[in-house]
């Protein structure tokens, strides 16, 4: 049973992925009432560029879907508006979903849900944690109380990051 | 030497305990190899051919006594009573049991030290100059640089999944003893004419398959942006760096594929936001981490008389004095090399006895410090002129006084097909049948300086690239064959030598090197002109007439038909 670390908890609540049927479907007005109770479903990037006026109707709660090779720009210019996104990672091994949650959190400010989804484990946690994302829906064989004690590895961190944008020598001195 | 706060201390300790729990995952199969491996990798632990290998880090190459001593107690305790060396400036141990690595870096952190990032697709080790803090042409001395780097490098949360490892190497010096052009980041620290510190930086820079010079991205960075910069080149790499073909991954190839003045540009680009922000460093930290270095207490010494004397009696330390010891920028010290390069021994091996030996020396005759070079030998940064004669005839009695930095047998070569999976072919045999060839004193020094590296494969871990005479393991049909270049060259000269022809049996390269030699001493312009600057003046032509010429004429050889692009 997949699990979400999120805020220092463990949920149940994972955001759901449609296919391109269902997706359509979606946008097109008709699953929305169904879905909209279930839970927050996951909209790609590219879909949402071209439908947030219209999803922005429906009764329904959403996130934005990004990849690691997703070129984030032209959501930049919404982000105000968006409360929840995910980024995909194929293979936990891959880093730029690292750099692109740094670039998202710090570098244009978003303040909402970032979560980790994929190929996301217990042993990458932390440093996920740094970066800014606040939410990790852990692949299915996790173990989540692993995954929420991965979030205290460190006690400390020579680093500035997401979470604490003031590296080490700036508190130390404090 | 810097030393931990209990921070520093805590950092690395918690390290050991979150790798102890993922190697007892992994043994419990609750990890799978492939989950395991970046894991492991990052704390310096290789599957090799025979073993695991474990690469602990020495911290821009310096050790003291104590760490020494430990890493000899490890050696003996964990594995077969013996280290190596490696270009990089850290030490490798290649017998330990995977399950005792958990131990042997706790261990580690009971000296300060650990095996962070010593491998693994992230930030790694920092390098420099071996003569950092006493070279006399030091403009800027890198070691508080560098231990700021360290810090800010280690676990550092968004670089620890990059495409490729990525290295960093200062120098503070014009002689560039850094090899800051062959890094993925190099930094030339300088001074503006105001008396800032800054960088030059560059990047780009790799040896490999393709090796490649590194590029200047920004030649003057004042000091306070170090860190925003560094890591604005580093998220630019992580976020479009190649990641679907490994040979193609290193940022160099980036750099090439956008070219200078765009990668320029992406770089400037996400500094932007960052820079001037709570990243930068202030002056404060530059102190505080100043101040945590212990510096050797000079004395005011008279330039010795007696040294002199010693000299003008024993032609055998006039040798060692010549090729071994170093100017320093207090009068009346010098820094001595001890040769880890003897007949006999692998490059850059080194025995227990041998470290705890290394320990004691460090003690009595400089301050209790040791730095590791990329040359593969040990420092001693500190000695007093007039104790130069005593720590020689100790370091001869150990075996550690071969005279010869600098000099042909000085040969940096990677640990090879002994050793190495990766390998295509041993480095080892090699280097001992070379020191064989060439073990006659008189001959070595008449032949003068002369870089020899030699790489079991591709991966250039001996920097063949940059070698005068540089060769190359490779494999043709599985036998071990050897490709070798000449005219590369390290510094701020650098350049990357070029393949005289075809490549040799392992028997044949030790005859191939000899005639690289006759050539040059027949064609050089006088003794002062040495093997690199004979082949920059007349080219390769000549070379390979006499090497493959005579090997014709002999009738003893086939010229092997092996590519040599
Ligand atoms: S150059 Fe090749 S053979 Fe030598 S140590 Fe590196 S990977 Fe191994």
């Amino acid at each position: 049973m997949a699990s979400v670390v999120r805020k220092g908890r463990i949920e149940s609540e994972r955001w759901q992925r449609l296919d391109e049927v269902r997706l359509a479907a979606l946008c097109a007005g008709a699953e929305a009432p169904a879905l909209a109770a279930e839970s927050v479903v996951l909209i790609p990037l590219g879909l949402w560029l071209v439908q947030r006026a219209r999803l922005a109707c429906l009764a329904l709660r959403s996130a934005v879907l990004l990849n690691a090779e997703d070129d984030p720009s032209p959501l930049l210019p919404h982000l105000g508006a968006v409360s929840r996104i995910a980024v995909h990672f194929a293979r936990f091994a891959d880093g730029r979903g690292y750099s692109l949650a740094r670039v998202l959190r710090q570098r244009h400010g978003y303040r909402g849900e970032l979560r980790a989804i994929g190929d996301v484990l217990r042993d990458q946690l932390f440093y996920l944690g740094r970066v800014g994302f606040d939410a990790f829906e852990l692949r299915s064989d996790q173990d989540p109380h692993a995954g929420l004690a991965a979030l205290a590895d460190f006690s400390a961190s020579y680093q500035g990051c997401s979470d604490q944008p003031a590296p080490l020598f700036r508190r130390r001195a404090a | 030497m810097y030393v931990y706060d209990a921070i520093d201390q805590r950092m690395v300790d918690e390290r050991v305990a979150q790798y102890r729990d993922q190697t007892r995952r992994y043994l419990a199969k609750q990890l799978t190899d492939d989950e395991f491996r970046p894991l492991r990798l990052q704390n310096g632990l290789y599957i090799q051919r025979h073993a695991p290998m474990l690469r602990v880090a020495v911290p821009y190459g310096m050790l003291n006594s104590r760490q020494l001593r430990k890493l000899a107690d490890i050696a003996r305790r964990y594995d077969r009573g013996y280290g190596h060396f490696s270009t990089r400036q850290n030490l490798q141990l290649n017998w330990p049991r995977l399950e005792q690595v958990p131990d042997i870096l706790a261990e580690l952190a009971g000296v300060q030290m650990h095996a962070i990032q010593t491998s693994g697709n992230c930030i790694r080790n920092i390098t420099t100059d071996h003569f950092a803090g006493i070279a006399p042409d030091e403009l800027v001395d890198p070691l508080v640089w560098c231990e700021l780097l360290r810090q800010w490098a280690a676990l550092h949360p968004e670089f620890a999944y990059l495409p490729r490892k990525f290295k960093i190497g200062v120098s503070g010096s014009p002689a560039d003893r850094a090899a800051t052009l062959i890094h993925d980041i190099g930094l030339q620290a300088q001074r503006s004419d105001d008396g800032a510190i800054g960088f030059r930086v560059l990047a780009g820079g790799g040896l490999g398959r393709t090796p490649i010079l590194g590029q200047v991205v920004r030649e003057f960075l004042p000091w306070q942006h170090l860190l925003t910069y560094l890591e604005a080149i580093l998220r630019v790499y992580n976020r479009y760096g190649r990641r679907d073909n490994i040979w193609r991954a290193r940022i160099k190839f980036l750099l090439r594929a956008k070219g200078l003045e765009a990668f320029r540009a992406e770089v400037e680009d996400e500094w932007h936001w960052s820079k001037d922000g709570p990243g930068t460093l202030t002056g404060a930290e530059v102190e505080r981490v100043s101040r945590r270095f212990t510096r050797p207490v000079y004395r005011r010494l008279p330039d010795s008389g007696e040294l002199h004397r010693q000299l003008a009696a024993s032609r055998a330390f006039a040798l060692w004095h010549e090729r071994n010891v170093h100017a320093h920028r207090v009068s009346g010290y010098r820094a001595v090399t001890l040769s880890l390069k003897r007949r006999g021994v692998a490059p850059g091996d080194v025995s227990a006895a041998e470290m705890d030996a290394i320990a004691d020396l460090a003690e009595r005759y400089g301050c209790g410090e040791v730095r590791v070079s990329h040359e593969q030998n040990i420092v001693l940064a500190d000695v007093a002129a007039a104790r130069l004669h005593a720590l020689w005839l100790e370091a001869r009695a150990l075996g550690l006084a071969t005279p010869n930095v600098g000099l042909l047998t000085n040969i940096i070569a990677c640990p090879g097909g002994d050793f190495c999976s990766l390998a295509n072919a041993r480095s080892i045999p090699i280097a001992a049948d070379i020191q064989r060839r060439f073990e006659d004193l008189d001959y070595l020094f008449d032949i003068g300086e002369l870089d020899l590296n030699i790489s079991g494969c591709m991966n250039s871990c001996g920097h063949h690239h940059i070698g005068h005479i540089g060769i190359l393991g490779v494999d043709k049909q599985g036998s071990e064959f050897y490709q070798v270049s000449i005219g590369g060259a390290q510094g701020a000269h650098a350049a990357l030598g070029k393949v005289i022809g075809p490549a040799f049996s392992a028997d044949e390269v030790g005859p191939a090197v000899e005639c690289l030699i006759e050539c040059y001493l027949a064609r050089r312009d006088s003794d002062a002109e040495r093997f690199i600057d004979t082949v920059r003046r007349i080219g390769l032509e000549p070379f390979k007439e006499h090497v493959y010429g005579k090997r014709r004429s002999q009738g003893t050889h086939r010229v092997r038909a092996l590519a040599t692009a």
